[in-house]
């Protein structure tokens, strides 16, 4: 215990070089833990965006792809799916419940889903979560609109406020559907998931916007006042994808065979948790590059600590003889050294850990309303605690080099260092 | 053994590696209980290397180191640095002192070491603290310096706190290492003066190294190095 306030105090003596390196170490202990945290995290956040689901079924591609533009909306369909065929998966006596999807439109960035009811009653995220409303109901008029709890957030929406859907899906300069505006009716609860920056409308509200389009553009002197648009037939012919919900879980296998199977036209059924997996595969290599950069940088920050200590050992030869001569032995020099590198590390550590915390508190309201990245605040995790433990060990192990080198320099010296 | 003698060397020679001269060839010298040695001789003549074979840091390639009762050469490493905490206190030439500890923490430093000189000193005067503040009165170290930081006492201070931090638990034996080198005349007197006294009252053995023959006048004995290490004089005379 004495070396361990011997080594404090001379630690303390030379505060402001130590400090320099203990701000080093606490820097690079808060990136590691920070992007571990970040990466655990968007995990979740990811794996959460769809649960309860047991297909996903869109035209034949790739089964990422598929994920990626159903439940992240991200990307595009290259082919939809007909109508007869999403009826006749939805009719199969296995199926519990059915969920249509059709994207292609957005509003001011964020895109618009056409569904049904349905939607609102059968899709879960998280741990199977249903959906709630934090303002509204679900749509039942025509061209009622019903809102991700970020899309109202952001663009500063309330119910009954009108909006205008934009044709496809990008930035600004869109062509609009601005002679069917949509009112608001609904406003969901936040999920931390894509339906946060998602605009719900009704699979018919689809069609309706489209009765006077043609190729992507409005038919030139050709318009459908939306007073009248319920005289057409506004049954959907195409939609992007569906989500289906088995009776059996049991049947899964079979069911995904029948779906890729089908003879009408090429359809591809995956299992989410599968795809999330292989998308996850395709991020995951990134996230351990960053990780590995992380460690790199800690590593940094430790050879740092060792290179100050071990400059400022020729310094401290008169200060070691006096100990030996006081009766310390070889021993307990390399165990003042070492144990000065040690407190640096834990110190760094633990500045490190509270640097996190004060960082995760800044930028979490931040990460959740523009990347719908739920950060949460808690205490180290097991996998954080381990790389905690990981960093003190391999700043233990650095810290063995100044301790061995005061070790030998105080055999050599004795009583008398040779300065 | 006589009890009076507190350190006796016999044939002793040392070499820093096998294919070295030697650099310690002493055939005999010994010390008295509350005897104060005065050791001079040039640089390179072997000082430093007897005082490490004596406080028990560097080990002879052979002869005899009985110091009290142990023989020094039959002991292990961590026997002899237990044996220098016990028995021996040090006095160096200047930066005596751990610079980030107090004055009066510089002036423990032994007792944490040291369960004996622990002990002793809390005989004399009940509590470390208190033999270690009583020490630095009788070294006339002025009230309220003890918990300055070591490195804001001028070295004559200095000085003074080494030969108390030398002196606490009442060693048997203390080695001063040109302890006056880095102070004027004036000064150079009123340490002497007082490291005498204090081992002369703690009935410790001095062995006092200097380059200064005068201040030999004030010491039982004087000794010259090139008489003492036979190796000194064989490079001499080389």
């Amino acid at each position: 215990m004495q070396w361990l306030a011997l080594a404090a105090r001379s630690a303390w003596n030379r505060r402001l070089t130590l400090g320099l390196t203990l701000a080093a170490v606490a820097l690079s202990v808060t990136l590691l833990l920070g992007i571990e945290r970040v990466r655990r995290d968007a995990r979740a956040s990811f794996a959460n965006s769809i649960s309860g689901t047991d297909l996903v079924v869109g035209a034949r591609t790739g089964p990422v792809q598929l994920v990626l533009y159903a439940v992240f909306r991200i990307g595009a369909a290259t082919n939809n799916i007909r109508w007869d065929a999403f009826r006749a998966i939805a009719d199969d006596p296995a199926v519990a419940w059915s969920i249509p999807l059709s994207l292609g439109d957005s509003h001011r960035g964020f895109p618009v889903l056409g569904t049904t009811p349905a939607y609102f009653e059968h899709f879960r995220y998280g741990d199977r979560r249903a959906l709630e409303f934090s303002a509204g109901a679900p749509f039942h008029g025509l061209f009622d609109a019903v809102l991700g709890a970020e899309v109202a957030d952001r663009l500063g929406y309330r119910r009954g406020d009108r909006i205008i859907l934009s044709h496809g899906i990008g930035g600004a300069g869109l062509p609009e559907h601005a002679d069917k505006p949509f009112t608001v009716v609904g406003i969901l609860a936040p999920t931390g998931t894509p339906v946060d920056r998602t605009v719900h409308v009704s699979l018919e509200a689809i069609t309706a916007i489209h009765l006077d389009w043609q190729g992507g553009a409005p038919v030139p002197g050709f318009s459908i006042p939306p007073q009248y648009v319920r005289k057409f037939d506004l049954s959907p012919k195409e939609i992007t994808a569906a989500l289906v919900g088995l009776k059996s879980r049991a049947a899964v296998f079979r069911m995904q065979r029948r779906i890729d199977d089908y003879a009408g036209e090429p359809l591809l059924a995956v299992l989410p948790g599968v795809a999330l997996d292989q998308l996850w595969e395709v991020v995951g290599t990134v996230e351990r590059t960053l990780l590995a950069v992380s460690a790199m940088v800690v590593a940094v920050g430790l050879a740092g600590l060792v290179a100050v200590i071990l400059a400022g050992l020729n310094e401290r030869r008169r200060e070691l003889a006096i100990l030996r001569s006081v009766g310390a032995r070889p021993g307990d020099i390399f165990l003042l050294l070492t144990v000065d590198g040690l407190i640096v590390t834990v110190l760094g550590c633990a500045v490190g850990v509270l640097m996190l915390a004060a960082l995760t508190a800044a930028v979490r309201p931040f990460a959740q309303s523009h990347y719908g990245l739920g950060i949460h605040l808690q205490l180290l995790s097991l996998p954080e605690l381990r790389l905690l433990g990981a960093v003190v060990l391999v700043g233990l192990v650095a810290s063995l080099v100044p301790g061995y080198r005061a070790y030998r320099l105080s055999l050599a010296d004795g009583l008398t260092p040779r300065l | 053994m006589s009890a009076a003698r507190v350190v006796a060397l016999r044939d002793l020679i040392f070499r820093w590696t096998p294919r070295d001269e030697p650099c310690v060839d002493i055939t005999h010298l010994e010390i008295g209980a509350g005897e104060r040695v005065f050791l001079h001789g040039p640089s390179g003549s072997g000082k430093s290397t007897l005082l490490g074979l004596l406080g028990g840091v560097l080990a002879p390639e052979r002869g005899s180191i009985r110091f009290l009762d142990a023989e020094l050469t039959q002991l292990g490493a961590r026997a002899r640095d237990r044996f220098r905490a016990d028995h021996v206190g040090f006095i160096f030439q200047q930066f005596n002192l751990i610079p980030y500890l107090s004055a009066i923490e510089n002036v423990l430093l032994p007792c944490r070491f040291s369960t004996r000189r622990g002990r002793r000193a809390a005989v004399r005067s009940r509590t470390w603290l208190g033999e270690a503040a009583r020490l630095l009165r009788q070294l006339d170290l002025e009230p309220g310096l003890d918990r300055r930081p070591a490195m804001r006492l001028s070295v004559g201070q200095q000085q003074r706190v080494a030969a108390a931090r030398a002196l606490i638990g009442q060693p048997e034996f203390v080695i001063a290492d040109e302890p006056t080198s880095a102070l004027d005349a004036e000064r150079q007197q009123a340490f002497l003066a007082l490291l005498l006294r204090e081992c002369s009252d703690a009935g410790a053995a001095l062995l006092f190294v200097s380059h200064d023959r005068r201040l030999a006048g004030a010491f039982d004995r004087e000794l010259a190095m090139p008489s003492l290490n036979r190796a000194d004089a064989a490079r001499e005379a080389a």
